[in-house]
């Protein structure tokens, strides 16, 4: 199967996944290097203040002589990779929990399924809040709130997959050879499931994204003086009449959080069959 | 029922949709325990000092205050003691005494929810207004210039940090443009409507303040775009994939063949029979309209919810946080719950199967 992956097939170079997936590269390009290049030391406070856009500062300064413009990039090599690994803990535990469900069924099922139950029944930026306030407000604490809120989709997919599949002929065959478990999950069960989990974790890094810095915005996530980029718009509410300094980090969440869209949204239309020839109706 | 013979229970209209919504509500009530159960067990045995955190420092540093309040609270109790201590607590409309604002949390939650139920409605309404259009045009013309734009449009929506969009709308409407009105429900010269709803909107109409009317309902526009962004998004494009299923169905291509005008054939046939996995989307809306309030409302200085979740976060007043928790998941419990039965009532499958 790895021997094929350089190959991209035609069909899979939309003009949305391609822009998407260039946006998506930049950035992480910008968030391992912005520290290496970027003008200004991001945490120092020695530019005169407020300062609005200009040749010197690009996107001006803040309200403690901040260059922005720096704070940004380095604002990058902060979310996305936390971002990033926050999808795939999520990916990982949830897929997991899901196939283990599926799988055995009975009393295992239903207590893990009614876990994901109690989960989704709150709003999902409200459990996340409620849980980082509990943990006490930092970054990491922010990362592991978020993560209770975005395992269970993994869970419930991964779970959805595998019930139909369990009584499928081949993977009776299988076990029926003497495959334990967890084989039958790996080499039989496995290769359904990878397709729809990374369109749902390509769509998830947006998510995750949008989650982990309306946390620091709170107040609940990265704390000062660290350069993140919800707590930059935060403070951006103290200084109204100073635009820049809310509108670039937004900016920067936007394209970075589109970016990711782009490439899941069409990642979807090859992987997920429901998107296509779904005739069932919304629940089931 | 052991007795009834099968076929009178198949046939009779009113027996199976009561047992589903028994079921319904029977999930919705446990439902209800475990969200208790999450906010107890959040306010009580995180790693963190609770105590310390609902003293504040100074206090906590005083042995015998801190005594006092393990006393007070029952905190030497055994943990299901506090829990049936805690719901006991909550049946009487006992949420804690909030840090920030020294007042019981449940007073001020009350004063907050119809300030965001007011957005949270409108919004929902925008949505599904704008979601249908844009999703059903996006399925009529499958594949075309104007899918594409469609699918850009809700993908940049589902993109938007909204709290961010709050304060460049914000700034730009109101602080460059001047068109917008300024913060809060109501201009400051304006007196509150009398209290009937708590929904300014239709209190001042009741009242018969056209004035009062116009005022709220320009105050509403700015927050409640800026809210809807995200829902437009998710709408529209759940919108395009339930009318796609239904557009190939046999009755839609018998209405069409029966010659049937465009619009009849639209809201008569293909939306109708859209409609129920729209409705499930649009419990799952509401959710996210609740969560977008926290993050909306307190740069619009909108007295709901959003901002008294917004300011106990901030200043960490953890009793007026986890208030915000459970109010929030009833809510959305109950919206759920709401959304079922209609599903109930209008799905024949499930009320006669």
């Amino acid at each position: 199967m790895r021997k094929r992956w350089p190959k991209i097939p035609a069909a899979w170079i939309t003009p949305l996944g391609v822009v998407g997936a260039v946006i998506a590269v930049v950035w992480v390009g910008i968030a391992f290097t912005a520290r290496l290049w970027v003008p200004f030391e991001p945490l120092a406070q020695d530019l005169p203040r407020l300062q609005s856009p200009g040749i010197e500062t690009l996107m001006g300064t803040d309200a403690l002589g901040r260059d922005i413009f720096s704070r940004l990039m380095t604002g990058a090599s902060v979310t996305i990779p936390l971002a990033l690994m926050l999808v795939l803990m999520s990916l990982v535990v949830g897929t997991l929990i899901g196939a283990l469900a599926g799988y055995f069924g009975k009393w295992v099922d239903e207590l893990l399924m009614r876990l994901t139950d109690l989960v989704m029944a709150f709003p999902t930026v409200i459990l996340a809040m409620v849980v980082a306030a509990a943990l006490g407000p930092s970054l990491f604490n922010a990362v592991i709130a978020a993560f209770v809120v975005s395992w269970p989709q993994y869970a419930r997919m991964t779970r959805s997959i595998v019930l139909g599949l369990r009584t499928q002929n081949y993977v009776m065959a299988g076990r029926l050879m003497g495959f334990s478990p967890f084989k039958t999950l790996r080499v039989d069960i496995a290769p359904n499931v990878v397709g729809p989990i990374l369109v749902l974790a390509s769509l998830d890094v947006g998510t995750a994204i949008l989650l982990l810095s309306g946390l620091s915005f709170l107040g609940l996530g990265a704390q000062p003086p660290t350069a993140e980029w919800g707590s930059m718009i935060s403070a951006a509410i103290q200084n109204f009449d100073s635009w820049w300094i809310g509108l670039f980090p937004g900016l920067a969440i936007l394209t970075v959080v589109m970016a990711f869209n782009f490439v899941g949204d069409s990642l979807r239309d090859i992987f997920d069959p429901t998107s296509q020839v779904s005739r069932a109706g919304a629940r089931s | 029922m052991g007795n009834t013979p099968r076929a009178t229970r198949r046939y009779s209209t009113r027996s199976p949709l009561v047992g589903y919504l028994l079921r319904r509500l029977g999930t919705s009530v446990l439902l209800l325990f475990g969200v208790t159960v999450v906010t107890f067990a959040l306010a009580n045995l995180v790693p963190g000092d609770p105590i310390a955190a609902a003293l504040g420092e100074g206090a906590a540093s005083n042995p015998a205050t801190v005594e006092a309040y393990i006393q007070e609270r029952g905190l030497d109790q055994p943990l299901p003691v506090q829990y049936a201590n805690y719901i006991g607590g909550l049946l009487q409309g006992d949420m804690g005494i909030s840090l920030r604002t020294t007042q019981p949390v449940a007073e001020d939650l009350a004063k907050a929810v119809p300030a965001t139920v007011e957005i949270a409605l409108l919004a929902i309404i925008v949505s599904l207004g704008v979601g249908v259009a844009l999703g059903s045009l996006a399925a009529y013309r499958r594949g075309k210039i104007s899918d594409q734009l469609v699918r850009v449009f809700s993908l940049i929506g589902l993109s938007i940090p909204t709290f961010w969009m709050a304060l460049v709308s914000f700034n730009f409407f109101f602080l460059q443009l001047r068109i917008a009105p300024g913060a809060g429900r109501l201009s400051p010269i304006l007196p509150p409507p009398p209290t009937v709803t708590g929904f300014h909107t239709v209190d001042s109409l009741l009242a018969g303040q056209w004035v009062t009317f116009t005022d709220a309902l320009a105050h509403l526009m700015l927050p409640v775009f800026v809210l809807s962004l995200f829902t437009i998004g998710l709408l529209t494009r759940f919108v395009r994939t339930s009318v796609l299923e239904v557009l190939d169905a046999d009755y839609v291509r018998a209405g069409r063949a029966k010659g049937l005008s465009g619009s009849r054939l639209l809201f008569g046939y293909v939306l109708r029979g859209a409609s129920l996995p729209i409705l499930t989307i649009v419990g799952l809306a509401f959710g996210v309209l609740l969560s977008g309030t926290v993050l909306v409302e307190a740069v619009f200085a909108w007295p709901g919810l959003g901002s008294y979740a917004y300011n106990s976060a901030t200043s960490l007043d953890l009793p007026g946080v986890m208030g915000v928790g459970l109010v929030v998941g009833v809510v959305y419990l109950t919206i759920n719950f709401a959304v079922d039965l209609l599903y109930g009532v209008l799905d024949p499958r499930v009320r006669l199967a």
